[in-house]
């Protein structure tokens, strides 16, 4: 019996209807001859040089560092630069489980990136709670906290998916307007603001 | 056995007995300290190791069961104390005879609301402080509405409370500060790249010498065990790959044998040897995992690679086989789930040859290294005492000096057919928890040797009925992760899922010591004891 795993075709790889979409949304209105060049020119760097921040809650870290190292090496595109501090960073890679007491942990973690910020959820714990959904203090998906950009599902997805999915954001990004009017951070204040922090002490 | 039982009815009139997969010695709480220590004090019974205290809601009563070893004549027993008062549940504390007992007992109080009298902390755990209920009694409120996700941060705890009995034998509660008001204390975690996951620790310094470390988990706490008692057994194996994932294999073992033993089922020679073969892989490529980032932590950032590299082979040989690269499902009731791969034993021979070699390669580049001698030698030395007495198994006890491989002591499978030396040094420190490791990966090699080329046909799994039910009663087992003595409790009333099932995990031990280990040591160097006890904080947490 041979199992052969098949890669992923080119056209499903490219076959982005819901980048498309968000594109055609952002040019609806046209764009600045000027603005638009420098958007692209701005973009062009920024989604190539995303930066993760180091965390990882569970098993799926462990991925996360496979991810780091020699055979599957994420510094071919630009993300290995992993910081330990969210200030540095561009986007958390939710790896693991979140559980009631890191809940406001993560969401401290994420007003402190530094704009623009960007969320993955990875693995099934991440996206929707995954096996531990019926525990009493498991979360239901990150997405409950914070907004979540990209899910990449898999327990634990394996590190090509993981970069699928970061290059997904990629694009996402490259799509985006940097100056003015990028739909997505209006989306965004409105997830904030249906999700207050309640009885902050400082 | 026997004479245990008469030693110990000779002194406690009170005392019951029930024979089970252990001796179970039922002991009413008032007697229950004094047993404890002569249990622990007599020579000739010297039960100096606690392996395990099991919370227990048994509806009428909550209680506890408590499982003792004597490392000095490898016997076990177990004590079962409880109570019959639901609303203030109280049981007396053993910490002071088992150093251990300190965080054991704060997981049952976290979990089953029972208080330890003579405890010194009996703050919660794994749970926020403003949790409301007891989630592991059977009649906790588990509607989302009592306890929402809170968005809020945790006002930090300067004090915690204890409970004292008084010359008139009535209980008082009194507080008791964690740290002194002048006090300098630094918050290390849960976010923080060195404590190999969301562990936070509240340290205490005096300049740059660490007086006090305050530990605080659950931040990964999942409730796994009370999971586990909605499901049916097969439903609960997957939980153990997701545990200690870099022992998944191991632990998934352990559950395995457990239903096993209950069920009274034997399991085909062919499944046992590929067992053992899974196991020490795992062993291999988690100590491979350990090196890489202990390194790191340490500054040896090539390390990561050089390790990596290696593990990645070993991810290959478990994939093909098993479909995955962690996270493997792969051991199921009465055997495995699926055969090997037909190139197993061809990657597996190729793995020993490569193995030997790139351990030179370390041991040239990191281990004779003088920064490497210097920052760990000598670096939070542990005294074998002290490793049995707060429970630190693994290859971190076998640092200090203490045999304790499960393998070697309570083999189980077809461990006590197998040639291996058990590593045990005598140093106590990181550096000899470095070492261990590193010569455990070769004598995993070597039982990969024995078996590569006797792999015997036949099942792969024996003949389970459909719908697995255990018979009543509750059971015990133990096998040997990468950490160390992983342990699984199951507690049965006839059905078709678990009235109780416990994971005690080596993890958990070992961050019970961090407190006792870094005293007096550099801020900088607890970077170096954290990463030498390779613990694992999911598997901490459960
Ligand atoms: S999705 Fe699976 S592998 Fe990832 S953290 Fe959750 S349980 Fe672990």
């Amino acid at each position: 019996m041979e199992v052969t795993t098949k890669g992923m075709p080119y056209e499903a790889f490219k076959d982005n209807e819901y980048i498309e979409k968000l594109a055609d949304e952002l040019r609806a209105n046209g764009t600045n001859v000027v603005v638009g060049s420098l958007d692209k020119l701005i973009n062009w760097g920024r989604s190539n040089s995303i930066w993760p921040l180091t965390f990882a809650t569970s098993c799926c870290g462990i991925e996360f560092i496979a991810l780091g190292a020699a055979r599957y090496d994420m510094a071919r595109f630009g993300w290995e630069v992993a910081r330990a501090s969210p200030r540095q960073a561009d986007f958390i890679m939710v790896a693991g489980t979140i559980v009631h007491r890191m809940a406001p942990v993560v969401r401290r973690l994420y007003d402190q990136l530094a704009e623009p910020k960007y969320v993955i959820a990875t693995g099934g714990c991440a996206v929707s709670g995954g096996p531990f959904k019926n525990s009493y203090h498991v979360l239901k998906g990150v997405g409950e906290i914070i907004p979540v950009d990209v899910y990449v599902p898999g327990c634990p997805p394996r590190p090509e998916a993981m970069i699928y999915g970061i290059m997904q954001l990629s694009r996402k990004m490259r799509v985006e307007r940097f100056f003015g009017g990028v739909n997505r951070q209006e989306n965004r204040e409105e997830f904030l603001r249906n999700h207050p922090i309640d009885n902050t002490e400082e | 056995m026997a004479n245990i039982q008469e030693t110990i009815a000779k002194q406690f009139a009170e005392a019951a007995f029930t024979e089970g997969d252990q001796l179970l010695v039922n002991i009413p709480d008032a007697k229950w300290h004094d047993l404890a220590r002569f249990l622990k004090e007599t020579p000739e019974l010297s039960f100096d190791y606690l392996v395990a205290i099991v919370g227990m809601d048994w509806t009428d009563e909550f209680g506890c069961i408590y499982y003792l070893t004597s490392t000095k004549y490898n016997t076990h027993i177990s004590v079962r104390v409880a109570t019959a008062d639901r609303e203030n549940p109280m049981l007396h504390s053993v910490t002071d005879l088992w150093a251990v007992a300190g965080i054991y007992e704060r997981e049952v109080y976290d979990f089953f609301g029972i208080v330890f009298i003579g405890n010194p902390d009996m703050r919660r755990l794994f749970l926020r402080n403003d949790w409301v209920g007891f989630p592991f009694r059977k009649d906790y409120d588990t509607d989302p509405e009592v306890n929402p996700v809170r968005l809020d941060h945790e006002a930090v705890e300067d004090t915690t409370v204890t409970y004292v009995e008084d010359e008139t034998g009535k209980v008082v509660k009194k507080d008791v500060t964690i740290f002194e008001p002048d006090d300098f204390v630094v918050n290390i975690g849960p976010q923080h790249p060195a404590t190999h996951g969301v562990l936070r620790l509240r340290t205490a310094v005096d300049g740059e010498t660490i007086k006090k470390i305050d530990l605080y988990l659950g931040y990964i706490h999942r409730g796994i065990e009370k999971l586990c008692e909605g499901l049916g057994y097969p439903q609960t194996l997957h939980f153990t790959d997701r545990l200690d994932y870099l022992s998944a294999m191991n632990n998934r073992h352990c559950l395995c044998l457990c239903i096993e033993k209950a069920l009274g089922l034997e399991v085909p020679r062919r499944a046992q040897v590929i067992r053992v073969m899974m196991d020490e892989l795992m062993r291999i490529s988690s100590h491979l995992l350990f090196i890489g980032t202990f390194c790191m932590d340490l500054g040896a950032t090539t390390m990561l690679f050089y390790a990596l590299r290696e593990r990645e082979t070993i991810l290959d040989i478990l994939e093909k086989t098993c479909g995955a690269r962690m996270t493997f499902n792969y051991n199921c009731i009465g055997g495995v789930i699926a055969d090997l791969d037909e190139n197993f034993v061809a990657d597996v021979k190729k793995f020993i040859e490569i193995m030997p070699k790139a351990i030179k390669e370390y041991n040239k580049i990191f281990t004779g290294n003088v920064i490497a001698h210097n920052r760990m030698d000598g670096v939070g030395v542990l005294s074998k005492e002290d490793a049995v007495s707060y429970g630190v198994t693994g290859p971190s006890g076998r640092a200090s000096g203490w045999a304790c491989d499960t393998r070697k002591t309570n083999p189980y499978g077809i461990y006590s057919e197998l040639e291996f030396d058990e590593i045990v040094r005598t140093e106590g420190d990181s550096m000899a928890r470095y070492k261990v490791r590193i010569a455990e990966i070769e004598q995993s090699v070597r039982i990969l040797e024995q078996l590569v080329d006797n792999i015997p046909d036949g099942e792969i799994c024996a003949k389970v009925p459909k719908i697995v039910k255990l018979p009543e009663g509750h059971w015990f087992q133990q096998v040997e992760t990468a950490r160390g003595a992983f342990g699984v409790f199951i507690e049965s009333k006839g059905g078709t899922s678990p009235t109780r099932m416990k994971f005690n995990s080596p993890g958990f031990c070992l961050a019970g010591a961090i407190d006792h280990l870094t005293r007096g040591a550099k801020i900088a160097d607890l970077i170096t004891i954290g990463g030498s006890l390779d613990y694992v904080v999911p598997d901490i947490d459960r």
